[in-house]
């Protein structure tokens, strides 16, 4: 009868603290955050899409080298000497047309070992990590400033430049022929002598 | 009120039939109220925010969930019985609205003001168990029957102290008509049952802890008779994949819902009605000091709508407090505890309004 007594009024006490409790919670402030609306500040090493200062890079495709899902897709044309590049902001001076610098958001693992290698700090980690799209194509990113025409100059460019290099080397290595052939000539001439002298 | 529909009228039966249709507004009101309110008091126990998207942090938003349950596609299962199926929602339904008929709303608006209120919505509230009964057998999903096992084993189980507890009620007041008990209680707050009614000397202050234990016994009971959490095995999420609900879909589970709420709000008027004064205003009425009478029923709604949602409100509160029981502990909590507290309080304050 006793503990019968206890029970009930265990159960009545320990529901009336526990409603005190819910209802100290009623008034507690929510730890919801609102997320599109504000958003929580993300660390500072945080790892989310990646970017391409393309006026730095100067196509080494050591980021390309590094990855290790193969997301980065580099294709490069060698400028001609009278192309004018520029430097980039480290001051090292830029060899290549970069024509093309893709990177496949859909592939890319955030592992951001492409980051370390550069040699020129171009590639990085940005704080955007809202990308999310529609067709899996948009996740595709050139960071290549060249518009389709450009490109095609550049490569117009390069062969030309190629060719002309190859018709110099060419007329170049004509004319040290024929150089090489007079003067084989008048060695022929002096032979004999020589060969007597050996003799 | 039925007057003076059928005067404005001009026809009694139009006059009856918008008259009975009242409570079923006030019980979409109510719902769509409820409902939001049930999400808001989760959400923030819960340290969240609830909804929050749709209009003025989310207060339409129930409105939104049942336009979006209006076009829900309405399945009926194959291996169910058709015409059950189809029945039982508004069986169930109809068992909770049929008990608004008896509940005073003002000293002007009441269903029925017959004589034996009371009685009347106890009777009438068993239809409910059938209604659910009948939802779990004709949904041919076991979930389903076993859930609707459970809500006929724990109703009818629960029925007992809350009747106990009505008929202590009853013999203090001495009536069965509500209409009659809240009329008892008229005045202010003192003169609630639950503070000794209009009794007066020593009596009344005799009455008072047993009239708190009278209304412990009716809460818990009617908690468990509307299948709310401490007790709500019946539709038990964890267990029972949503209990005798299962395999309903838009409208006919959209009646379900209802009735619940609804029948959460007829417990919580007939606990105010019994305890606290019913529509009676605890401080007296502004309409009487303003000299301006037809404030008083809107008054009175206010008050009655106003206890009957802190009682939800303390339902809900209970809910997000306490875990669920076991099936055992039910019946232990039904047969051993709040039975024979029941009776006992009964017999005492049986002795108490004799001296």
């Amino acid at each position: 009868m006793k503990k019968y007594l206890k029970n009930t009024w265990e159960a009545l006490w320990t529901i009336f603290i526990g409603m005190k409790v819910t209802w100290k919670h009623l008034f507690i402030p929510a730890v919801t955050i609102q997320y599109p609306d504000e958003q929580r500040p993300i660390p500072d090493r945080a790892r989310n899409r990646l970017y391409v200062n393309i006026d730095d890079c100067i196509g080494c495709m050591q980021c390309q080298r590094a990855c290790p899902v193969d997301c980065i897709d580099i294709k490069t044309v060698k400028a001609t000497p009278e192309d004018d590049l520029g430097l980039t902001s480290k001051g090292t001076k830029k060899a290549l047309w970069v024509t093309q610098f893709n990177i496949d958001f859909a592939k890319c693992m955030y592992c951001q070992l492409c980051v370390f290698p550069c040699p020129t700090e171009c590639i990085n980690m940005t704080k955007v990590y809202e990308f999310s799209e529609f067709e899996r194509e948009n996740l595709l990113y050139n960071f290549s400033g060249l518009s389709l025409s450009e490109i095609k100059e550049k490569e117009e460019n390069y062969k030309t430049f190629m060719e002309k290099k190859a018709a110099e080397k060419a007329a170049k290595a004509k004319a040290a022929a024929e150089a090489k052939a007079k003067q084989d000539a008048e060695n022929n001439d002096n032979k004999p002598s020589s060969e007597e002298n050996k003799s | 009120m039925y007057d003076l529909l059928t005067n404005l009228l001009g026809n009694q039966v139009l006059g009856y039939i918008i008259g009975a249709s009242l409570p079923l507004i006030f019980i979409l009101i109510f719902v769509l109220f409820a409902v939001y309110l049930e999400r808001k008091v989760s959400a923030h126990m819960q340290d969240r925010l609830g909804p929050m998207r749709v209009g003025w942090h989310g207060i339409i938003q129930t409105l939104a969930d049942m336009l979006k349950l209006l076009q829900k596609e309405d399945i009926v299962p194959d291996g169910a019985d058709r015409k059950l199926f189809n029945l039982a929602p508004f069986l169930t339904f109809l068992g909770t609205y049929a008990a608004f008929a008896a509940i005073p709303f003002t000293a002007d608006y009441v269903g029925s003001s017959t004589a034996i209120g009371i009685f009347y919505i106890t009777a009438v509230s068993g239809l409910i168990v059938a209604g659910l009964l009948l939802a779990g057998w004709a949904s041919d999903n076991k979930y389903s029957l076993y859930g609707a096992m459970r809500t006929a084993a724990q109703i009818v189980s629960y029925e007992i102290p809350t009747a106990i507890a009505i008929l202590t009620m009853v013999m203090v007041s001495g009536t069965l008509s509500l209409m009659k008990i809240s009329e008892m209680q008229t005045a202010h707050f003192w003169n609630w049952w639950i503070l000794g009614g209009p009794e007066t000397g020593i009596v009344k202050f005799l009455l008072i802890p047993f009239m708190i234990i009278g209304f412990l016994i009716y809460f818990i009971s009617s908690l468990a008779e509307v299948n709310r959490t401490p007790f709500d095995l019946p539709e038990a999420e964890s267990e029972l994949v949503s209990g005798y609900h299962t395999e309903y879909s838009g409208m006919k589970f959209a009646f379900f819902f209802l009735a619940e709420y609804a029948n959460m709000f007829a417990v919580a008027a007939i606990a105010s009605t019994l305890f606290f004064g019913g529509y009676h205003s605890p401080v007296g009425y502004l309409g009487n000091s303003l000299g301006a009478h037809w404030l008083i029923p809107i008054e009175q709604l206010f008050w009655f709508t106003m206890k009957g949602v802190f009682l939800v409100f303390v339902q809900m509160w209970l809910r997000w407090t306490l875990p669920r029981v076991r099936v055992d502990q039910l019946m232990v909590i039904c047969w051993k505890y709040l039975i024979p507290y029941a009776v006992a309080n009964l017999i005492i304050v049986g002795i108490i309004t004799l001296l």
